[in-house]
């Protein structure tokens, strides 16, 4: 069962939700003057753990974990970076949360840099999102003059400022060591890890790099309690917790971003959210978190005849019909990612529809590492030679090949970003790529369009 | 003339280099500033904010290059970015496109004969619950449909 909620969405549909008053009428900023009031970093931390908030941003790392690494350094500051760089193929949700509800962010920024031992939040945003940006703005300087933020924020001798850094277009940046070197002023080339940002982040001093969703849902972890929190999720039990924002695009009637509890299925969200299938076609897969997660079937179902399984309760589901987790999703041989589902319908070309990601992938690696630089690059030729005719069942062979070998390759996860929707739509719809080999298909027929 | 920051872009320069405790970092927002008054990054401001921030021009070439959002030669006035990533795709961002092209009269990645319009491909801007979209200038505008499209063009066209 759906379950919506309206936490972070509260005020979404009202006029002018973006403005202070209305954010303070629903409770906002009570919880950033609490926490500073009568609150040690300590406390705030084990509130973090218990609410189970795995980032949003796409690997769902424990929030409160991540929080704990940071250690108070002799000479060094200590950052707060917020991941806005939203640009992952299929995901709308963080736009929403800057456009609508942009005081979360900054009551959040507060709670996280006083949990951290950080001074300074930087909200790194992609420059495109021009409003997003402006009603961040708008937030920190209406912030600013109540003074919730500055030198003393609600009297308490605790400096926190919060800024907001553009990119310059480049998805790369949105992974995380990538990102700091752009706010640092560099190419948004990933750094080796180790050093992780908690230990050597922005400008070489610890740093937390959270997405900008898990940030703005920290106030309501505060007023609820984290235990309290982490129990409004279906997936409380997979140490997933509270809720969070789902979008569906794709082949749906109805397009969008909604809140509701950890775990909705994918049949769920398609059908009780996107009102279901255009022309009611039926799905030909899922694209469950953004494009860099592999595609689903709803013809694929749960293997777990062992009760002792984690997904021992799902076996024999198919898994549309599985609650969407962090640790479900990688169950099912996928990632949850983004919480934002792109539907594909019968009658879409799965061949062109991965060769329209490859030419994604291959615009936007930044060229440091051969497998992705020269492995996009191939995938995206062996793809284009198939699609017109020209391809061999060794190119179709080839496919799985070279993205086989960018997985685990590469500096940064880019690689296996690139080659895991690879590896889904090859060994997926593999009759689709041979029928092209055999010329029983053409390119002019090939359509990503549904009428 | 040589190159010179408007006196409100330098004092937008002032306040940007207060956030940071590096004057690199300041390096991407201040090329958006040029970029808002040129247009485009020439050599010669490479050359002048490379100064400024005490940064080598190498470096600041680098980053031009880098982000594909820097235009290194001059643009249309008027930018018109059209998403073809996969979600706008599947709802229709290679009609739009198609319908772009028709009405300027150019291929993507061209700009128009009188200077107005520089069209070209973006890669997703995070709209996919909107699709199909474009962005014009600072502006997205999603849901577009064919008659929407016709009529922001032919907008851009005259101004």
């Amino acid at each position: 069962m759906l379950q919506r909620t309206s936490y972070l969405t509260t005020n979404y549909d009202k006029p002018e939700c973006w403005a202070l008053s209305l954010y303070e009428s629903t409770g906002g900023y009570t919880q950033a003057k609490r926490v500073l009031t009568s609150m040690t970093k300590e406390q705030v931390i084990d509130e973090a753990k218990k609410a189970n908030v795995r980032g949003r941003g796409g690997a769902g790392f424990p929030m409160g974990l991540k929080w704990s690494f940071m250690r108070p350094h002799a000479t060094k500051p200590s950052y707060l970076v917020l991941n806005a760089d939203e640009g992952e193929p299929g995901t709308h949700k963080d736009r929403t949360i800057m456009e609508l509800n942009p005081h979360s962010v900054v009551e959040g920024c507060i709670i996280a840099c006083f949990a951290i031992g950080a001074h300074v939040a930087y909200i790194y945003v992609r420059d495109e999102l021009h409003l997003s940006k402006a009603r961040l703005w708008g937030a920190i300087e209406e912030a600013k003059k109540k003074g919730y933020i500055g030198l003393a924020p609600f009297g308490v001798d605790y400096e926190v400022q919060v800024h907001v850094h553009t990119g310059a277009g480049a998805y790369i940046c949105g992974e995380e060591t990538a990102l700091l070197n752009s706010l640092e002023g560099k190419r948004g080339e990933p750094r080796l890890k180790p050093p992780f940002p908690a230990q050597v982040g922005a400008f070489g001093c610890p740093t937390t790099v959270n997405n900008l969703e898990t940030i703005a849902i920290v106030p309501t972890v505060m007023a609820l309690g984290g235990e309290a929190f982490s129990k409004l999720s279906g997936l409380h039990a997979f140490n997933d917790g509270g809720v969070r924002l789902y979008g569906v695009n794709g082949h749906v009637k109805t397009p969008g971003v909604i809140e509701l509890a950890c775990g909705p299925t994918l049949n769920e969200l398609i059908f009780d959210v996107g009102g279901g299938v255009l022309g009611d076609r039926k799905i030909l897969c899922a694209i469950p978190g953004g494009s860099s997660t592999p595609i689903l079937l709803p013809s694929e179902t749960i293997n777990a005849p062992d009760p002792a399984h984690p997904m021992h309760a799902f076996h024999g589901k198919s898994v549309f019909d599985v609650p969407l987790g962090v640790d479900t999703a990688r169950h099912m041989g996928t990632m949850l990612g983004t919480c934002c589902v792109t539907v594909l319908a019968e009658g879409t070309c799965p061949v062109l529809a991965m060769h329209n990601l490859m030419q994604f992938y291959r615009h936007e690696s930044c060229g440091q590492c051969t497998p992705c630089r020269e492995g996009g690059s191939w995938l995206l030729r062996t793809v284009d030679r198939i699609l017109d005719g020209h391809g061999t069942m060794e190119d179709v062979n080839n496919l799985s090949d070279i993205a086989s070998n960018m997985m685990g390759n590469t500096i940064c996860a880019f690689g296996e970003g690139t080659a895991m929707p690879a590896l889904g739509f090859i060994g997926k719809f593999r009759e689709h790529f041979e029928a092209y080999v055999r010329g029983e298909r053409r390119r002019a027929d090939a359509r990503l369009t549904v009428a | 003339m040589p190159f010179r920051l408007s006196d409100e872009r330098e004092r937008e320069l002032d306040v940007i280099l207060r956030r940071y405790p590096t004057r690199i970092a300041a390096l991407i927002p201040a090329l958006h500033l040029i970029q808002d008054q040129e247009g485009w990054i020439s050599d010669e401001t490479i050359h002048w904010i490379s100064q400024r921030l005490d940064v080598a021009p190498a470096h600041v070439k680098g980053v031009v290059t880098f982000y594909s959002l820097f235009n290194q030669k001059p643009v249309g006035k008027h930018q018109v970015w059209v998403c073809r990533t996969l979600p706008c795709a599947l709802r229709g961002a290679g009609d739009v496109l198609a319908q772009c092209e028709k009405k300027l009269g150019i291929h993507s990645g061209e700009t128009t004969a009188n200077g107005q319009v520089t069209l070209r491909t973006a890669e997703c801007l995070a709209s996919c619950g909107t699709a199909p979209m474009m962005q014009i200038n600072k502006e997205y505008h999603e849901n577009l449909t064919s008659e929407k499209i016709d009529r922001l063009l032919s907008k851009l066209m005259e101004s």
